[in-house]
């Protein structure tokens, strides 16, 4: 009995030697699923098929699980080819542990540096070496409007939050749901993380996830973005908690609602109801001090593995080939990770984010770029307090900031 | 007969190994786990009780544990009341008894994320009943406890005993049925009122019912998690967090290892310092 197990894990260990020979074979974990998410995944295997490599997908549905699952196996020895993280720290403690392979020859024959925004190139560089590919830019604060909603308040698409709140006044006078949005926690700090760095700008942003500057979170300047991160919930409706943020995205197609604040892949559910930007509805990144453009996207990492490696240098090369980019950023909604491509074939909002992109002095690095996990979650719990129990003060939530930021994470 | 008593022993040791590798090897090592400063993955740097410090500081933690004791409390009682109602109605040989024991045996048979999300619609104040409510004229109706963080939870309970009321009443009815007949015949004789019967008579003989639903349902409240993620993902806010959610979310998605294995601990310290009481008088009651 043993002697056969012994046997059949021999043979095991030589199907899995010939099966890493094959050498341009590349099992790719990732999260994307939905309708758009999984067209756009398809560019990149279709790609990689007509650069000569095997694309065998991984899907995994939700990026924890995705994430979970590629982490167990990188840890267990049987690593995927390349993994999907969100920009930022989430792989840090992969790196720490020593389990991913650094790519720093691809990104400099790519000349990553000169055309890559400098948040991005940081977020996958540790200790001096490139550990991750970023495929694509995601911008998280973004504004949607429904011109239909608009019209019928007799509002306009505001230029600064003063004149936010204006319309939103509005609207309300209109008997529309002023503010459409998905209640729950991740959506309070994405609208948390809109208002930091539109009312307070790109320096405070930075000040409070990144340096975690306790002063600054002490500042009347914070205390009046807190105010007017909770005014916010006054203009959103009784169905709210709970509510998925794509459902809030079909009240502003709809026209019920007049706003939403979301992120870009928002444009998926627009293009999905036929709705085109700048005619049936508006997009534009609020700000009182420039354009705070909240740097956001996804990295492809690669587990060390000696038999992968011309599979993981081509798979790099090929999702950042300036075809695969663009094709790519149509389906995703996304714009391409470099800046040196032609983008007049992509939509309204996305030709203006590489505009804006173009001026560094107002990027902000996402909140995942500039904090681990563990502290993003904990401020999570705080803001969403903040935001539904009213009987909790500025000044409580500010002393809970200052807590929080102070913690060891 | 020494030979068959070792031969019982080997047969047995897969078993015994198995209940000592893993579920005392796991759960010890989840103990120690928390005591380190592992975050994504599992580290060796010992920090003392630094995670179990910050688990008590932590509100969202204290919410969870209170809720899970509120939920608990009212979950069991409501479910063991109800549920004694509707076997004691079922068993005064109503007519069409398989109808209504089908009906209300049915909600048991869905998963608690289809429980969760059904009442998440019939509840939610856009959409379920309130909107209904207003649709056909009693406009001063209002129910948005669902959205109401002082009253999210209690919608929780609400949820769960539609979805246990069904299987405490078919343990209570298979009690009431094993109940002699000539025991109603002697109360009427005595001329006892039906409903003192039941409190006097019936209830204490179905003690072992009882126990077995409280032990059921006491179980589903330890491991209460689903209902929490399909109904409300813990909001509005942290109001309808729980333990296991806690655990869950640390454990994965917020990459902290060390707190969420504190947590876990902390849960399992609490459940045994519950059931080790119950389970001892269990014991002397069985000797006596």
């Amino acid at each position: 009995m043993i002697r056969r197990t012994a046997a059949g894990l021999a043979l095991a260990c030589a199907l899995g030697g010939a099966a890493q020979a094959q050498d341009l074979k590349a099992e790719v974990i990732h999260w994307w699923t939905s309708g758009g998410e999984s067209a756009a995944v398809r560019v990149f295997a279709e790609q990689y098929t007509k650069a000569g490599g095997t694309w065998v997908d991984s899907a995994i549905a939700g990026g924890a699980n995705a994430r979970t699952a590629a982490i167990n196996r990188t840890v267990g020895g049987n690593p995927p080819t390349a993994m999907q993280f969100n920009t930022g720290k989430q792989f840090d403690d992969l790196v720490e542990a020593d389990l991913l392979a650094s790519i720093d020859q691809v990104a400099a024959e790519g000349k990553w540096k000169d055309i890559m925004p400098a948040a991005i190139t940081a977020a996958v560089t540790r200790n001096g070496h490139v550990y991750a590919v970023p495929v694509n830019i995601h911008g998280q604060g973004w504004l949607f409007a429904s011109n239909a909603a608009l019209a019928k308040a007799g509002a306009t698409m505001p230029k600064n939050w003063d004149e936010l709140f204006v319309a939103l006044d509005k609207l309300k006078a209109a008997g529309l749901v002023p503010l459409a949005f998905g209640d729950q926690k991740t959506w309070e700090r994405g609208l948390f993380n809109a208002t930091l760095a539109g009312r307070g700008g790109a320096a405070m942003f930075e000040g409070f996830w990144g340096r975690r500057d306790v002063a600054l979170v002490k500042s009347p300047e914070f205390k009046a973005v807190a105010e007017s991160f909770r005014r916010l919930r006054s203009y959103t409706d009784a169905g709210a908690p709970g509510r998925n943020w794509n459902d809030a995205t079909t009240m502003v197609i709809q026209g019920k609602a007049g706003f939403q604040f979301m992120g870009d892949w928002a444009k998926g559910e627009f293009t999905a109801a036929n709705q085109v930007a700048g005619k049936d509805y508006d997009c534009t990144v609020l700000g009182d001090k420039g354009t705070p453009y909240i740097l956001g996207g996804d990295v492809f990492a690669f587990p060390k593995n000696k038999n992968a490696v011309a599979a993981q240098t081509l798979l790099a090369k090929t999702m950042l080939d300036p075809v695969t980019q663009i094709e790519f950023a149509k389906k995703k909604g996304s714009i391409p990770v470099r800046l040196d491509l032609d983008v007049s074939s992509l939509d309204a909002c996305a030709q203006k984010a590489t505009k804006w992109l173009a001026d560094k002095s107002t990027q902000v690095p996402a909140n995942e770029l500039l904090s681990p996990p563990a502290l993003t979650g904990a401020m999570e719990d705080v803001v969403s307090q903040y935001w539904n129990d009213t009987t909790v003060t500025t000044d409580a939530f500010v002393a809970k900031v200052v807590a929080t930021l102070s913690a060891q994470y | 007969m020494k030979s068959s008593h070792i031969n019982a022993q080997i047969a047995l040791l897969p078993a015994i190994l198995i209940a000592l590798v893993v579920y005392c090897g796991t759960t010890g090592w989840t103990i120690w786990i928390s005591f380190t400063n592992s975050r994504m993955l599992p580290s060796s740097v010992m920090v003392g009780w630094r995670n179990y410090l910050s688990l008590i500081g932590n509100e969202r933690w204290v919410v969870s544990v209170t809720n899970l004791f509120v939920f608990g409390a009212l979950f069991i009682s409501a479910a063991l009341v109800l549920g004694f109602l509707l076997a004691a109605m079922i068993d005064r040989h109503v007519r069409a008894e398989s109808l209504f024991r089908s009906v209300f045996l049915y909600p048991f048979s869905m998963s608690f994320i289809v429980t969760g999300l059904a009442w998440r619609w019939l509840l939610d104040p856009t959409l379920g009943i309130e909107k209904l409510a207003h649709a056909i004229g009693f406009s001063w109706f209002h129910f948005d406890w669902l959205v109401r963080p002082d009253r999210v939870i209690y919608t929780l309970v609400l949820a769960a005993v539609w979805h246990a009321a069904g299987l405490v009443m078919a343990i209570l009815l298979a009690g009431l049925r094993g109940i002699d007949g000539e025991i109603w015949k002697a109360a009427r004789v005595d001329g006892l009122p039906v409903w003192r019967t039941y409190i006097s008579v019936i209830l204490p003989m179905l003690t072992g019912s009882f126990a077995t639903a409280t032990l059921l349902l006491a179980t589903s409240v330890v491991r209460l998690y689903d209902l929490s993620v399909a109904m409300t993902n813990g909001g509005p806010g942290v109001a309808s967090e729980v333990p296991a959610k806690f655990v869950m979310d640390h454990l994965f998605e917020r990459a902290n290892v060390g707190l969420a294995t504190a947590a876990a601990s902390t849960m399992l310290v609490t459940i045994v310092a519950v059931a080790a009481p119950w389970l001892y008088y269990q014991q002397r009651g069985r000797r006596t």
